[in-house]
């Protein structure tokens, strides 16, 4: 095994704990709004390791023209997870503000 | 020449995103770029002119990105301790935020950022105010501080 293939097995396997995480956090969380900041955070971080693991794993085969071309797409499709999953995050709390969904609090659950 | 930029950046993405080098791939993408840069050079560059504090922009913000990166591993060590905690300590609550950003690109990766920092994300925003809902009392202190909006507000050169 390559010191490339032990870097990139450590970084889905940091990828798939974080993506892991997001859906423990969305079954478990009590709201809404605490729902999406498990999975915006989760989903970002997951996928932006688990690509660039995908992009490390596959120069492994040797540095040719074509396997640097595959790594960069690999890249740009982290890059646009990474810019689109906060801006949804955003988009669908919005949401739930515009349709006045009430969010979840300590105190009403204490005075219930 | 605008448009002369606007047909280098996207006859380079042409290259990376086809990986063909063969003179029939090469004609199509000068053709197609020509007719993307006629159609849509102005939505790439607002203004006509040229400054030189655009580059070091530039550069300012991809010294940002690691730091960021270093936020989101953060938030995230922190999110999944609240989860895996069998008790979940969290105390949610809406904070009012009031920023002083007048660019909308600055604005943009300020609520992004916020997004992407520890237990806050941004839920609304109504001019000049943002309404973050934090996981509990210490993020939302800690956003307070304002450290974020002087960090993105040093990137675009508004800090003055």
């Amino acid at each position: 095994m390559s010191i490339l293939e032990i870097i990139s097995i450590i970084l889905i396997l940091g990828g798939l704990f974080f993506f892991f995480t997001a859906t423990v956090g969305l079954i478990r969380m009590p709201d809404y709004y605490c729902r999406m900041q498990a999975t915006g955070k989760g989903d970002t971080l997951g996928a932006v390791l688990c690509l660039s693991g995908l992009a490390l794993y596959n120069l492994d085969s040797g540095l040719s023209f074509a396997n640097i071309i595959v790594s960069i797409k690999i890249m740009f499709i982290a890059i646009f997870i990474f810019i689109a999953n906060p801006t949804a995050t955003h988009a669908i709390s919005k949401a739930g503000i515009d349709c006045e969904v009430k969010p979840w609090t300590k105190k009403k659950e204490v005075q219930s | 020449m605008r448009y002369v930029i606007v047909f280098i950046i996207l006859f380079i993405n042409w290259v990376i995103w086809s990986g063909l080098l063969d003179l029939f791939h090469l004609s199509l993408g000068v053709i197609s770029c020509l007719i993307v840069t006629f159609m849509s050079h102005d939505l790439l560059f607002k203004r006509k002119t040229f400054k030189w504090s655009d580059i070091s922009e530039a550069f300012r913000f991809f010294a940002y990105i690691p730091w960021l990166l270093y936020q989101i591993i953060l938030s995230n060590i922190h999110v999944a301790k609240i989860v895996l905690k069998p008790e979940m300590p969290i105390d949610p609550d809406i904070v009012p935020y009031q920023h002083k950003l007048k660019k909308d690109i600055s604005i943009t990766t300020f609520a992004n950022s916020i997004i992407l920092t520890p237990g806050t994300i941004t839920a609304l925003i109504v001019d000049d105010k943002f309404y973050v809902h934090c996981l509990d009392k210490k993020v939302a202190e800690d956003l307070l501080t304002g450290e974020m909006e002087q960090r993105v507000a040093k990137v675009f050169g508004e800090d003055k």
